[in-house]
């Protein structure tokens, strides 16, 4: 399933060049020597300024969507430790992004995934699918309840293992508010191993590290993860940009 | 004021398909997105837009997701928050390529028009295991050849590299097909954008 040609297109360019961001071709990740452009992204900045993307209606959330331990539940609760991923969305002058589509996805305790490509030996969990989506709120917070994800296995080198994380989609308002990452959980030992994390600059890694929060752990519940999201540029309300 | 550092992105991995795309991969949980743009009411030509995504070596890639973003026969993009995947015309649309052994994508959708100068277009937001950041790219339509000639995006790209840009019309049986193949590398790579 990885590639394993090992011949690197000559890239030139660094083509992603926001100072936080991964570079497109980053060959210790070995899936991007085949699948990153080779020529560098044509800077049209100019020509899109005013290309939002689409809103949601609060009915697109399902009462469970949010609560990962209850959502797909068939004849009892989630094995594992129950937690709280919370947080708010931002553009990069801290002002909170309302009305945000969020969606994550994630492996259970036991660090297997649903999908039926998954071949890592862990038992699946028949209360877990590891899915979920919610709105923010007018602050740009959002909350989930989930299980901690476990550590898995893939086969980009040998004993290559992913730190534990959940996949988060985010998709805001403009066209430069579409973001696909990941949130990692403090001190994970396998950081130092894994390209995907180590992608990211070394300065910006820890942007991608939830925080524990003891203030907003649910006494006698759930621990807390807080995990913020800041999106590339400003937020343009929908009457700015009308002339 | 002082600039906060922005979320570095990640590649999507190869499991997205039960969080994002779960009804067309048959999981047990509801999409509020598929590959259906429009409803049945809205008036407009009826197009399905369909192809792959092809890796440096030539393969097919079956781990990627796809995004369309479009206005609608009037040239209009929705701004109505969407209330259900079947809400009139959304505009809106995403596939995975894993459900055919050709990982093909096929969308269906209501031709745009072109306003303010320029051409009809789709946007496209393109995702994939592999990939460590989403990709920008647009869509033009091969019977528009003159409205994309005055499109201004379509003419900061180098003319060689225009037509990784059009999308084939063809009419199969009464239905109108457009064929959009996207080419990570190689003889025409596809244009993508910085945004
Ligand atoms: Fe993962």
């Amino acid at each position: 399933m990885e590639s394993t040609k090992n011949d690197i297109p000559n890239t030139k360019y660094d083509l992603v060049n926001f100072d936080t961001q991964p570079p497109l071709l980053y060959p210790d990740y070995k899936s991007t020597i085949l699948r990153s452009p080779t020529m560098p992204l044509m800077p049209v900045k100019e020509y899109l300024q005013n290309l939002r993307l689409p809103a949601f209606g609060a009915s697109v959330i399902g009462a469970l969507d949010n609560d990962l331990t209850k959502n797909a539940r068939k004849n009892g609760e989630p094995i594992g430790e129950r937690i709280k991923v919370t947080g708010k969305v931002m553009d990069e002058y801290g002002h909170g992004l309302p009305n945000i589509l969020v969606e994550i996805w994630q492996a259970n305790s036991a660090g297997r995934y649903i999908h039926k490509a998954e071949i890592h030996d862990a038992p699946l969990d028949p209360n877990f699918l590891g899915g979920g989506r919610v709105l923010t709120d007018n602050e740009g917070r959002y909350t989930f309840y989930t299980i901690k994800p476990g550590a898995y296995p893939w086969g980009n080198h040998y004993n290559a293992w992913l730190p534990n994380h959940i996949h988060f989609s985010v998709l805001g308002h403009q066209i430069e508010h579409r973001l696909v990452t990941q949130m990692y959980f403090p001190g994970d030992p396998l950081f130092e191993y894994d390209p995907i994390f180590q992608s990211a600059p070394k300065h910006a890694r820890h942007l991608m590290v939830s925080k524990f929060s003891m203030d907003l752990t649910d006494a006698e519940f759930a621990l807390a993860y807080e995990f913020n999201i800041v999106l590339n540029g400003k937020y343009q309300t929908p009457f700015e940009n009308k002339k | 004021m002082e600039k906060l550092q922005t979320t570095p992105s990640q590649t999507v991995g190869p499991f997205f398909a039960y969080g994002l795309t779960a009804e067309q991969y048959g999981y047990d949980f509801n999409s509020i997105v598929n590959g259906v743009l429009t409803d049945d009411y809205t008036e407009g030509e009826r197009i399905f837009i369909t192809g792959c995504v092809m890796d440096g070596a030539g393969n097919s890639i079956g781990d990627a997701m796809i995004e369309l973003w479009q206005a609608d026969p009037k040239g209009q993009y929705r701004l109505e928050p969407i209330q259900d995947k079947n809400d009139g015309f959304t505009g809106f649309g995403r596939l995975g390529t894993g459900t055919n052994d050709a990982h093909k994508f096929t969308f269906t959708t209501l031709k745009p028009a072109g306003i303010d100068g320029q051409a009809p277009h789709i946007n496209i937001i393109l995702f994939m295991r592999g990939s460590l950041h989403n990709l920008y790219t647009r869509l033009y339509f091969s019977d528009e050849m003159t409205a994309n000639q005055n499109d201004p995006l379509f003419n900061a790209v180098p003319t060689e590299r225009q037509s990784t840009l059009i999308a084939q019309r063809n009419e199969i049986n009464g239905q109108v097909f457009y064929t959009f193949n996207i080419k990570m590398q190689g003889d025409n790579e596809t244009v993508f954008f910085q945004v």
